[in-house]
């Protein structure tokens, strides 16, 4: 398999990643999608979760959070409102920002700080989720 | 005529004052070069998802689309977001912005609008506050943004509560008004409407190789999710478009500082220097009649 699938990873502070591989698998609202060289025009929303990139023998993970995915002829994009790799987050240091988001939102008398922190745990057992996932 | 001391004094003040604006156009310099570097590194994302809203806006169906896109069908509100800067020193930068947004105000209102102005940026609105105080609906404040992850919040934040007051039926359209960083020495008020949002125009559109997209889900359930997340892009470029100006406004109205403080120098070193001359000749001459007189 010669040929190469150009993909680009994209948040909105930065380009995290940008580069020809083999393969990516993604976490479409719909279901877990893999997009490989010449996959037809699609384009899917993501939930939270881990998107791994595989070229030759090497993979890299990233967590992605508030998602798009945009496959054209000339390649896949992943829009994400929040990307991190996998490698960056810390399983201790998650454990800790849930335990303190989940303090805030039910200490909160103020609806909008609590829907925050319901969104905040909500993103961090997510990333958990993903953290887990790639030890398996 | 100023004593010779007079003038020495006057000569350090501005040879300080020199130094001052000297040290603040280069850290002006500095935090330009990592401003114009995070406005850089945000256009990847919003020239990709600008791509995208213009290709499903085509793709959807007309009139069927979410509220964002196609408006309340009125314009009886406008709300104006006007950003400026926390800081002042930089030259006509945030009185250029205002200016444009007072012409919009006087605009609006002369079209029998009713106007509600949110305010990001201290500057801004303690020029706005003396004449258009009672249209503030809110005020953010930046001071505390440090880099670009900093402002991404507070674009997630605004453009919520856009969202929210948008829904609740607060307004019916909405504008933003920033400086537009062109180049170093030319930022250009701008007038951009967020709500209802305007497809974006001459981006490059995909040849499909006459393939249609498959949407997942449906065309109309991701134009709803993505228009807001459209709008936060918007408003974060815009944000780091106008922290990048600022800079650049800052750098070049040290920069003059700094020259007219170097001609303020050499002008005052001459004085100086004429005056010395003046008062050694005046000695010499009381010297030589004094001999003379013998």
């Amino acid at each position: 398999m010669s040929e190469k699938l150009n993909f680009s990873l994209v948040s909105p502070a930065r380009e995290l990643f940008s580069g020809e591989v083999d393969h990516v698998i993604a976490p479409g609202s719909e279901g877990e999608f893999g997009v490989l060289p010449n996959h037809a025009p699609f384009m899917s929303t993501l939930r939270s979760g881990r998107v791994r990139i595989i070229d030759g023998d090497e993979v890299h993970r990233y967590f992605v959070h508030g998602g798009f995915a945009d496959v054209t002829p000339e390649g896949l994009t992943i829009l994400a409102e929040e990307a991190i790799r996998l490698e960056d987050l810390d399983h201790d240091g998650i454990l800790d920002a849930i335990a303190e988001a989940e303090r805030v939102r039910d200490g909160a008398s103020d609806q909008a700080i609590r829907f925050k922190a319901e969104g905040d745990v909500q993103r961090l057992k997510a990333q958990l989720d993903a953290l887990e996932d790639a030890h398996h | 005529m100023p004593s010779l001391k007079d003038l020495k004094g006057r000569i350090a003040s501005v040879k300080s004052t020199q130094k001052i604006t000297k040290a603040k156009q280069m850290v002006a310099a500095a935090k330009l070069r990592r401003a114009q570097e995070a406005a850089e590194a945000a256009k990847p994302y919003s020239m990709r998802l600008a791509g995208v809203i213009a290709n499903l806006t085509a793709a959807s169906t007309g009139g069927q689309g979410p509220k964002l896109l196609t408006g309340t069908g009125k314009s009886d509100t406008h709300l104006l977001i006007i950003m400026t800067a926390e800081r002042g020193l930089c030259g006509g930068f945030n009185a250029n912005t205002v200016k444009k947004a007072r012409e919009e105000i006087m605009r609006l209102k002369g079209e029998g609008k009713t106007v509600k102005i949110i305010t990001v940026g201290k500057k801004g609105r303690e020029q706005l506050m003396r004449t258009h105080g009672d249209l503030m609906v809110s005020h953010i404040d930046t001071s505390s943004a440090r880099n670009s992850d900093d402002l991404a919040e507070i674009a997630l934040q605004l453009g919520k509560d856009l969202n929210a007051g948008f829904e609740a039926g607060e307004f019916d359209v909405a504008s933003l008004i920033y400086a537009q960083f062109k180049n170093v020495i030319s930022q250009v008020p701008t007038a951009k409407q967020l709500v209802p949002a305007e497809p974006p125009e001459d981006v490059p559109t995909v040849d499909l190789k006459g393939a249609t997209y498959i949407y997942e889900p449906s065309e109309d359930d991701i134009l709803e999710t993505l228009l807001p997340r459209y709008l936060n892009t918007l408003i974060l470029s815009a944000l780091l478009e106008s922290a990048a100006g600022e800079q650049a406004a800052s750098m070049t109205a040290m920069d003059n500082a700094t020259n007219n403080a170097g001609e303020l120098i050499d002008k005052l070193s001459l004085q100086y220097n004429r005056a010395r001359q003046a008062q050694i000749t005046k000695e010499l001459i009381e010297i030589i009649s004094g001999a003379e007189a013998l």
